[in-house]
């Protein structure tokens, strides 16, 4: 509507606004830069830090820019000796209260405060009297605080409130006295709460793992995408001399606009953890030897091609697309089909009726513009916390958002209905979705979203038909929340079995001379099959590829070669939206450890697999793509008529696995295991 | 007249006697050479040598950790990693100095904020195996134990220009 556009003039040239921006948003717009510390596009206005300040025609003080709603014909300078003078003095008010502690700060060289103190500070101070002191509060494992150095932007405060819905950091008393805390001592402990420390302007919040350990300037930052959930966030990895000092989000507003959830944020501790594999083990009449690498690949090599068909191959779902496609590619050659990732699945009964790939029925950031969501079986902020974070904002916005899973799970914003208390098969057959399906009806647009509980389930191919049927009935698509990074990237790189091979489930059941694992601990991975790892000791020869080392391996495998975590392989995660996200290896190997596909590559040389003379992880991935062609995406549509449950349906035999828990990262990153949540799944009521 | 009188000259060794004078007139003169190492040329309180790490006087190390000295050196010659000490504080877990790369140039001491990395007056330092260039933190710190007193009278003597 034209009506909607006025023309203002932004330090002496005119710009063409929209009705209802605020001025700041504006000269962002046009490049003219106003310093800025409350203001935070993804935040609600404050205007409390009142540096901001520009000098608007005919008003007889500086205003907010972030609070000033652009007006017809305006004329704004954000340069006049009037705005700079303002500037100034906020940054002298600012300055009174703020320590000179910079040296020993961790946001110091990336802080907004030093950087405009730079700019808009004088040499000297003017000011002598004494400085105010804060306590520390001590806000869980994740956040240090050095509330001395708090400026009262309340950022943290209105992420709270607005982001994660949970305000648990809140201000007390007033004026020089006010205090950023947690009114009453506790965990700030919501699985995005650690997005604060990279809102923070100053050094009041920041990384407690990472702390004092580098400089921002000393640092080289890597892109890389996270490997703990379907979502792939995108991440940059902040390197110094080939070792990961932390993680923080790259900005991404199709997947995880500017925030991270903590387990994406903190897993790189378990990079360097003590329980890394740090050299090719073998077993030898029940006792563990060294040995070197080519001694070990030789004598995998051997084990597979004399097993030839009797092999069974497991990879985890969060192995990336090229190991998928080198995995497959050696199943080729050896014969047999008796490969899968699916190793969380219990129920294979309709397999043949899925997708190509497990798909979220619409892109990730269009979850927020439904109007309707009906999620079956997930506990969704533990197994995509960005996921739950856009259904917030759908819910925000207006979306009716109903659950069903047996047990009630805490959400920070208004559930239309929970169905709950009952097995999922029973839950969606019974009369109680009526009134979820009504709403999914009337919404214009619609998503019921399976999610990872209803995956694990006994019953799964009951669940999703009724799931399926829900969607249909109502004209609602159908997505599905998959395990690990990459579900989708090993079901293209053909990581499953076909019809004539064994699926996970069964495929640890049968007589197999060999089996190779891929990135999988049996004691805790594996839900396909119960009693894996003692299936697996019984087999003649298990080799395990893996970061990590642990005594369920030992007992299962006969062989451990080293393999480097995400952070230390070049690779593809293609997140449950379809999006191929390629990253490099942004961290040297720990130990003698080598990036899988490289390991997975040699082993098919030594198998004599033809053509297997990749020289880089993208030449492997382009030949994927390559055969890929052109994948539209598409939701399960196999059968509408709802089979019996072919398992048990009781809420008991679900899992649910802990957010803090999901992978062998996750599992030994010591910060995340110190949370409250991590502690509570370990109590066992997690 | 010209020859005749440089016969003469040649005759009388003039010549010779002129640049006697001159070993006569500097043989009364005070020695500016010095016997090196028995004597020893004065120093600028502000000389840069051998390096040194510093404590307070109640024993506490003085550096934080902080690495501006790392990156402001020109020549890459420190190196520094840092941990949470015992105490909580910013600590230095490794503080290197390779002294083949350090060219001296004291920015290292200019730029740290409490005065612990400085650049003392020793100048007459060898090594004598590899790697005995790189000088720990455990050796900055002795050299700043031994010559607190020399560290500290030329950080006075310095003050006011400062």
């Amino acid at each position: 509507m034209s009506d909607d556009v006025i023309n203002i003039e932004v330090d002496g040239k005119p710009v063409e606004a929209k009705r209802g921006q605020m001025v700041i948003e504006v000269t962002d717009a046009v490049g003219a830069y106003v310093p800025r510390f409350c203001y935070h596009e993804k935040l609600s206005i404050a205007a409390n830090c009142r540096m901001c300040l520009v000098e608007v025609e005919k008003a007889p003080k500086p205003l907010p820019a972030c609070a000033t709603p652009v007006n017809e014909g305006m004329k704004v300078f954000t340069k006049s000796p009037n705005a700079i003078a303002a500037q100034k003095a906020t940054m002298e008010f600012l300055l009174i209260n703020h320590p000179l502690d910079c040296p020993i700060c961790d946001q110091g060289g990336e802080c907004e405060l030093q950087d405009l103190a730079m700019g808009y500070g004088r040499d000297v101070s003017r000011y002598n009297d004494g400085k105010r002191v804060v306590k520390d509060k001590d806000i869980g494992p994740l956040v240090s605080t050095d509330m001395t150095r708090c400026i009262h932007c309340t950022r943290c405060v209105r992420f709270g409130e607005e982001v994660t819905g949970r305000p648990q950091l809140g201000t007390t008393e007033r004026g020089e006295n006010m205090k950023i805390g947690t009114y009453i001592e506790q965990n700030v402990d919501h699985e995005l709460s650690a997005n604060i420390i990279d809102l923070c302007p100053v050094g009041a919040l920041n990384n407690k793992p990472y702390r004092y350990s580098a400089r921002a300037w000393e640092m080289v930052q890597r892109p890389t995408v996270s490997p703990h959930d379907c979502v792939g966030s995108n991440l940059y990895a902040h390197v110094l001399r080939g070792t990961v000092k932390r993680i923080v989000p790259r900005e991404n507003e199709a997947i995880n606009e500017t925030w991270l959830a903590d387990r994406d944020r903190y897993s790189y501790e378990a990079i360097y953890s003590p329980a890394r594999l740090e050299s090719p083990m073998v077993k030898e009449s029940g006792e563990w030897r060294q040995l070197d690498w080519e001694e070990a690949l030789a004598l995998a090599a051997r084990r597979l091609q004399a097993a030839g068909s009797k092999t069974g191959i497991l990879a985890s779902p969060s192995s990336t697309a090229e190991e998928g496609h080198l995995l497959a590619r050696i199943a080729s050659h050896l014969g047999t089909r008796n490969i899968d990732h699916r190793i969380e699945r219990r129920d294979f009964s309709d397999q043949d009726a899925d997708p190509a790939y497990p798909w979220l029925g619409c892109d990730i950031a269009d979850i927020e513009k439904q109007d309707a969501i009906f999620v079956i079986g997930s506990n969704v902020r533990r197994e995509a916390p960005i996921i739950a974070h856009r259904i917030r904002k759908a819910a925000l916005g207006g979306a009716s958002v109903s659950f069903a899973s047996s047990e009630p799970h805490e959400y920070f914003f208004d559930v239309d209905e929970y169905l709950s208390g009952a097995g999922l098969a029973e839950l969606l057959s019974g009369t109680g979705t009526k009134g979820v399906v009504d709403k999914l009806t009337k919404a214009e647009n619609a998503l019921v979203l399976l999610g990872n509980i209803a995956g694990r389930h006994e019953a799964f191919s009951t669940v999703r038909a009724l799931a399926a049927e829900i969607a249909k009935s109502s004209g609602a698509k159908l997505g599905t929340l998959s395990p690990g990074a990459n579900s989708a990237g090993l079901c293209l790189a053909g990581v499953l079995p076909g019809a004539d091979g064994l699926h996970a489930g069964a495929m640890l059941d049968q007589d197999l001379d060999a089996v190779v694992l891929l990135g999988i601990e049996p004691d805790v991975d594996i839900h396909s099959t119960a009693g894996a790892v003692d299936k697996l000791s019984r087999k003649d020869f298990v080799v395990a590829l893996t970061a990590f080392d642990s005594s369920a391996l030992r007992e299962a495998a006969d062989l451990l070669l080293p393999i480097g975590t995400w952070a230390e392989t070049s690779g593809t995660y293609i997140n449950v939206e379809g999006r191929w996200q390629s990253f490099d290896g942004v961290a040297n190997p720990v130990g003698q450890s080598r990036p899988a596909w490289k390991v997975l590559r040699v082993l098919g040389n030594l198998i004599e697999a033809p053509q297997f003379d990749y020289l880089t992880s993208e030449d492997v991935r382009d030949e994927l793509q390559t055969g890929l062609g052109e994948i539209q995406p598409q939701s399960y549509s196999g059968s509408t008529k709802p089979a019996k449950p072919n398992g048990e349906d009781a809420p008991a035999a679900e899992i649910d696995t802990p957010i803090y828990s999901v992978d062998g990262l996750v599992r030994r990153a010591a910060a995340l295991q110190m949370t409250t949540a991590a502690k509570q799944a370990a109590e066992g009521d997690g | 007249m010209n020859r005749i009188v440089s016969y003469f000259k040649t005759f009388a060794l003039w010549e010779l006697l002129k640049g006697l004078s001159v070993t006569q007139k500097n043989f009364f003169r005070k020695s500016v050479t010095l016997e090196y190492p028995e004597e020893k040329t004065p120093q600028s309180p502000r000389f840069r040598g051998l390096h040194a790490l510093r404590r307070y006087p109640n024993g506490e190390e003085r550096c934080i950790a902080c690495k501006l000295c790392e990156a402001v050196c020109p020549a890459l010659a420190i190196t520094i990693e840092s941990h949470v000490g015992e105490d909580g504080t910013r600590r230095t877990s490794r503080y290197d100095i390779d002294l083949f790369k350090c060219i001296y140039c004291g920015f290292c001491e200019e730029a740290c904020p409490v005065d612990a990395i400085v650049e003392t007056r020793i100048h007459e330092y060898h090594m004598e195996a590899p790697g005995e260039n790189i000088m720990t933190k455990d050796k900055l710190l002795a050299i700043g134990e031994k010559y607190d007193a020399m560290i500290s009278a030329d950080e006075a003597a310095d003050a006011k220009y400062r």
